[in-house]
């Protein structure tokens, strides 16, 4: 069938809820009105308020109440409204959520989920867009994880309802509706901490996860067709961890390498891919490794966006750069 | 005593007087029961003494005594079932202690190493970051409710954290949802070196439950039989479906915030005289000696079995073998990604031998 990012979304939460009585949702305006993007819509509906529940305006109630539902033995999948608002629950999140098996001697665990929509290019009022992912890298006992596709959206949450531990799940908000993919209707999983090559190729490695990709794919046409450049492109699913395997791999294979993401630039996921490269196959490049990025200022005012957010033309420029002789 | 102090312990329920009269009719309780109340109540004091020693041997890490607060952190623990749960901070050793976590358990976490607490005992982990506890006791409480099950769950904190914004956020989601919790505030007088005054212009803590819709009960923290009282009835509350209860308990930190403080900054040695009187094993004792139940060769026998106990609890803790100097990767995840994999690797080729 053919869906959105949030139909295949919506989807995997009511297969879910289906399957297991221990799953509930919880989070600001997801009940009757579906959530704000409507991820959630008629959910309450079908499977009741004791399910799926409005919770007060209360970020860090929400991760911490989870905790509790997730130690009690339920699988709670907690919905924060906007990854910008991440800020205000990190204690929850990050030294108690990830920390639960670790302080517990592995006593017990958190099988939690946190869904939060990221991203720019939607004109959203300010901290409604930042991309924060490479905040959680140095959250040991956290894994981050960015669908690129409707048909991934469904697979990779899945996995992250069904691992033992908690997962902070970013949906890219422009992703949301910009396009239809066939998707089973049925359930499916698709490995966390797996890498997926979009598109082979044998001249340089992109890497890149969530609206990236699609940006990425454009620049990669592009540039095949103007100088006949071999791109590999290759979606990281998860972004921590990284799949190092599936990077140095890629890398041995091409000898060139740029990373896309929306992200500011400092100590993020480039940052360490470049740091993986580094560490496990630098003598394979032939070029310094491009990185093409959000800047090291804060997300921009809607107005500004579009100078920020990494386009085709900045990532067709990085792989001109990486292409020279 | 600030004029707010003064009110505080007019309005509190009490049980018993200084000198160990009953005030009112006391929880039905067994005279074994009773006594085994009086020995949890020294075996938090003896742990406590006991652990502080150890520190100044070099023997135990930072702790923080309770010593002062036996009453609230026994009578709060003990009215619980084996379903319930139970998330503290790190001053509620007793309640710990009474809740099923075994004492030399206890005294190993102050070796410095991760304590293992049984499943079943049904105890978060120690919590350090002050009042995040009260979120997650709200949250057991909420699958209690959702799952059909007869458990209550109990957050504990003290008089500092209700300050903090999860405090508030625990009470507002505990109202909301009517979730079968008890949120039990241990207000020593200190948050370190910040006295209760500097914490809130509210006249109890009690009383910020009504902003939440919570029932708040004020009860004489050093009075166990008045703190087992009302929290057998807020626990009933939870029990039957009626909700959550706020509970502040009105104590004193007689020793100082932890191993690393030193209170004669801040204090002065006539307050901690003061509440000295007021001692909670002191009152019990002075009540089971009036009603008969405790003799004095028993009350010796009472002492010297909790020595005893602690003693052999700090041997057996001293015997548990050391984890393995690389256990830090051990509960990282069900498995161990490549990436950690090779980091321990890596860490075994400068760790002694394991």
């Amino acid at each position: 069938m053919q869906m959105t990012m949030i139909e295949a979304l919506n989807n995997a939460l009511a297969l879910e809820l289906e399957r297991d009585s221990r799953v509930v949702m919880l989070g600001q305006d997801i009940g009757v009105n579906g959530g704000v993007f409507r991820v959630t819509e008629k959910l309450q509906q079908k499977f009741g308020e004791q399910r799926v529940f409005d919770t007060p305006l209360s970020e860090s109630a929400i991760i911490g109440s989870s905790i509790g539902m997730a130690v009690y033995g339920l699988r709670p999948i907690a919905e924060i409204q906007f990854a910008g608002f991440l800020y205000v629950c990190m204690n929850q999140l990050v030294s108690q959520a990830a920390r639960v098996r670790f302080r517990s001697g592995g006593v017990q665990t958190c099988p939690l989920v946190v869904r939060a929509p990221y991203g720019g290019g939607v004109r959203t009022p300010e901290m409604h867009s930042d991309s924060l992912e490479g905040v959680f890298m140095q959250t040991a006992g956290l894994k981050v994880v960015i669908p690129s596709s409707p048909y991934d959206a469904k697979g990779l949450l899945a996995a992250a309802v069904a691992d033992p531990d908690p997962v902070l799940f970013l949906e890219n908000i422009k992703l949301y509706r910009s396009f239809r993919q066939e998707t089973p209707q049925e359930y499916y999983t698709l490995p966390l901490g797996k890498a997926n090559v979009v598109l082979e190729g044998t001249d340089v490695s992109i890497f890149a996860y969530g609206a990236m990709v699609a940006v990425v794919l454009e620049a990669a046409r592009a540039t095949q067709e103007a100088a006949g450049t071999s791109c590999e492109v290759i979606d990281l699913r998860t972004v921590w961890p990284l799949d190092e395997e599936a990077i140095v791999r890629s890398v041995e294979k091409t000898g060139r390498a740029i990373i896309v993401h929306e992200a500011g630039r400092a100590g993020g996921v480039g940052a360490e891919i470049v740091s993986i490269i580094n560490d496990s196959c630098l003598y394979s490049l032939l070029k310094p490794v491009g990185r093409v990025t959000g800047y090291d200022t804060p997300y921009p005012v809607p107005g500004q966006e579009d100078y920020y957010v990494p386009t085709s033309a900045r990532v067709q420029a990085a792989l001109q750069a990486v292409m020279e002789e | 005593m600030t004029t707010q102090q003064k009110e505080q312990s007019m309005e509190a329920y009490q049980t018993l007087d200084m000198e160990g009269n009953l005030l009112r009719q006391m929880p039905d309780l067994s005279h074994d029961r009773l006594l085994n109340l009086y020995r949890s109540m020294h075996l938090g004091r003896a742990f406590s003494n006991k652990i502080v020693a150890l520190q100044r041997q070099g023997r135990a890490t930072t702790f923080g005594s309770l010593v002062g607060q036996e009453a609230s952190a026994v009578g709060l623990a003990a009215p619980l079932r084996a379903q319930d749960w139970l998330s503290t901070s790190y001053r509620e050793i007793a309640s710990l202690m009474v809740k099923g976590i075994p004492l030399s358990t206890l005294v190993y976490s102050f070796r410095g190493y991760t304590p293992i607490f049984p499943k079943e005992a049904h105890c978060m982990p120690i919590q350090i970051v002050i009042a995040t506890q009260m979120l997650h006791a709200v949250g057991l409480g909420m699958a209690a409710k959702i799952a059909g099950d007869d458990a209550v769950s109990v957050g504990v904190c003290g008089d500092g954290a209700t300050s903090e914004g999860d405090f508030n956020e625990a009470l507002n989601f505990a109202g909301v949802f009517q979730a079968p919790v008890i949120l039990f505030v241990q207000n020593n007088g200190w948050a370190i070196s910040v006295p209760r005054h500097k914490q809130s212009a509210a006249p109890t803590l009690a009383a910020r439950g009504a902003g939440f819709g919570v029932p708040g009960i004020l009860v004489d923290g050093n009075d166990i039989l008045a703190v087992y009282d009302v929290m057998e009835q807020a626990v009933a509350r939870a029990r039957d479906g009626r909700g959550p209860t706020l509970i502040e308990a009105l104590t004193y930190r007689i020793g100082a915030h932890t191993t690393a403080d030193d209170p004669t900054r801040y204090r002065i040695a006539t307050d901690i005289e003061a509440w000295r009187l007021k001692d909670p094993i002191t009152r019990f004792q002075r009540f089971l000696t009036k009603q008969g139940i405790l003799s004095d060769t028993q009350n010796q026998h009472v002492l010297d079995e909790v020595e005893a106990t602690i003693n052999q609890a700090v041997t057996d803790a001293e015997a548990m073998p050391t984890p393995a100097p690389d256990e830090f990767f051990a509960y990282m995840s069900e498995s161990l990604s490549p990436r950690l994999q090779a980091q321990r690797d890596d860490a075994r080729r400068f760790l002694p031998e394991m």
